[in-house]
């Protein structure tokens, strides 16, 4: 099993960075930094591409970010229709990572407002699957 | 600046919810209406390209039946895709095949079928409509994206659902006026606002629709396109661009940058500025999208796009007038053939062809088209002399 565990559904399962998913497992969000130049992005990669070397190493995000942007849901794709409504948004973090993700669904809609500090939380789901989230921070 | 490439022939079918016709037989009503105004035979058409985003064919390759019943064969054939784009992608294909001397004659040929999908096989291709790798395990589709940019917008410039909901009542009057467009009802700002929400922000009716239709473009080299018809309109300018397919690797949610990107390189290819274009069309593939293309094309500054929407600059009449045909919004949109029918539609702007639709003395014209989630980024700007 390897990448394919992220995520509500999956369509990617084999790829250089699946260690994302087993830092989600053990509840850490982390991402790649170049050791060369120091290029830092999300999502991670194992190729730089800012100096394309291939020297990398995982650095966790931990601290709280901002709302971007988010709209909800009213209509949902193939193996989501039972999440509907649900929230998706855009988190900018420091050093210019940015995450898309759910937001928590304990967070009435109403509240939620571009600019709201967020953290992202990693979640466990059904057979052994993991993602996160975006919760109030 | 030299005038190498005319587009000498346009047709389109109607855009329609279900034509009910086989690809074939779609492509040829768009075929045979290319070719009426010009005097050309089949067999001085040197190649043809096929547009379409082929994740909606039930037929793999369609190039191959499509150009057999058009009567193309043995010229050569291919396909090319960009999602939403891809006529757009085909017509620059068709202007380096041209300009490098290799063919004189390329008929562009965008089309989809998008009925031939279950609405089960339509969700399963909505929901792999970005990077499905990091962003569609969150369920992302299509009008999320755009959801999340009229966000982003109304955050960084206060712009109102009642105001993004004025591009599609500006629309309608002229999709009321296009009899081949698939929605042709002309709607008040009470129904754009009063439709369900489908992604918040947007409505029903702030969203294009998926339609069936063809639309084929003829171009030719300079000494044919003269022989061959006493109204070609030359390709001044051809700008391209691409953003990032991951969501949260743009640098912006309230502007688009491959479109900024494209259209300064159309604009310097051509040699003129936003303010010289006297026709657009452009991607309303929401409403929102409308009022940041206004901006990200020079039409108006950053986050003036609504207030020349409505000091009515981009009606007919306006300053720019944009999207006299209805657009996506009213048009439909089949993904394959959506930008070519943008491209004909200032074809017969440029020629005077458009009666009650007809800007007054257009000489240069802009399209722009966008494909899949802003991925990817066209300007195309053409001009009567």
């Amino acid at each position: 099993m390897g990448f394919d565990r992220f995520g509500l559904k999956s369509f990617v399962s084999e790829t250089k960075v699946e260690d994302f998913v087993t830092y989600l497992q053990q509840g850490k969000i982390m991402t790649t930094r170049c050791k060369r130049c120091s290029a830092i992005t999300f999502p991670p990669r194992i190729d730089c591409i800012s100096c394309e070397s291939s020297e990398m190493e995982w650095v966790e995000i931990k601290e709280a970010g901002k709302l971007v942007t988010f709209t909800t849901l009213m209509y949902g794709p193939a193996g989501f229709e039972n999440q509907i409504p649900y929230t998706l948004g855009v988190v900018q973090f420091s050093q210019g990572i940015k995450m898309l993700g759910q937001i928590d669904k304990k967070i009435p809609v109403e509240e939620i407002r571009v600019g709201m500090e967020m953290k992202v939380v990693p979640i466990g789901l059904f057979q052994n699957r993991f993602t996160y989230q975006f919760e109030k921070a | 600046m030299e005038r190498d490439v005319a587009i000498v022939g346009v047709g389109q079918s109607p855009f329609m919810r279900k034509c009910g016709i086989s690809i074939g037989e779609l492509c040829f009503l768009a075929f045979k209406e290319a070719k009426e105004d010009i005097n050309l035979k089949n067999e001085q058409i040197d190649a043809s390209i096929i547009c379409s985003a082929t994740e909606y064919d039930k037929q793999r390759s369609p190039a191959g039946v499509v150009t057999e019943y058009l009567n193309l064969n043995h010229r050569p054939t291919f396909c090319v895709e960009s999602l939403c784009s891809s006529s757009s992608s085909g017509l620059r294909a068709a202007y380096s095949l041209i300009k490098s001397g290799l063919h004189n004659v390329v008929a562009v040929i965008g089309f989809q079928k998008m009925s031939e999908l279950t609405s089960s096989e339509a969700a399963e291709r909505m929901g792999r409509s970005g990077d499905v790798m990091w962003e569609s395990s969150f369920g992302l589709t299509m009008p999320a994206v755009f959801g999340m940019l009229a966000r982003a917008h109304s955050a960084t410039y206060g712009t109102t659902e009642e105001q993004m909901a004025k591009v599609r009542v500006k629309n309608s009057t002229y999709g009321a006026l296009n009899n081949k467009a698939a929605f042709r009802n002309k709607v008040t700002l009470e129904e754009v606002m009063n439709s369900r929400v489908v992604v918040s922000p947007l409505k029903v009716l702030d969203c294009c629709a998926n339609a069936d239709g063809a639309v084929v473009l003829i171009l030719a080299s300079r000494d044919i396109a003269k022989r061959i018809t006493s109204k070609p309109i030359w390709i001044h300018g051809l700008g391209a661009s691409s953003s990032p397919a991951t969501l949260a690797r743009r640098e912006t949610y309230s502007s688009i940058v491959c479109t900024r990107e494209a259209a300064k390189i159309a604009y310097g290819m051509a040699g003129i500025g936003p303010e010289d274009i006297d026709v657009a069309e452009v991607h309303d593939c929401f409403t929102i999208a409308e009022i940041i293309n206004y901006e990200d094309l020079g039409f108006a500054k950053p986050g003036e796009g609504v207030k020349l929407l409505e000091d009515r600059e981009t009606y007919l009449g306006g300053k720019i007038p944009v999207n006299i045909d209805g657009g996506l919004l009213c048009k439909g949109h089949p993904i394959g053939a959506t930008g070519a029918g943008q491209i004909r539609t200032i074809v017969r702007q440029l020629r005077g062809e458009c009666d009650e639709m007809q800007v007054k003395g257009a000489r240069i014209g802009l399209v722009h088209n966008m494909g899949g989630p802003a991925i990817y980024c066209f300007v195309t700007i053409l001009g009567r002399d």
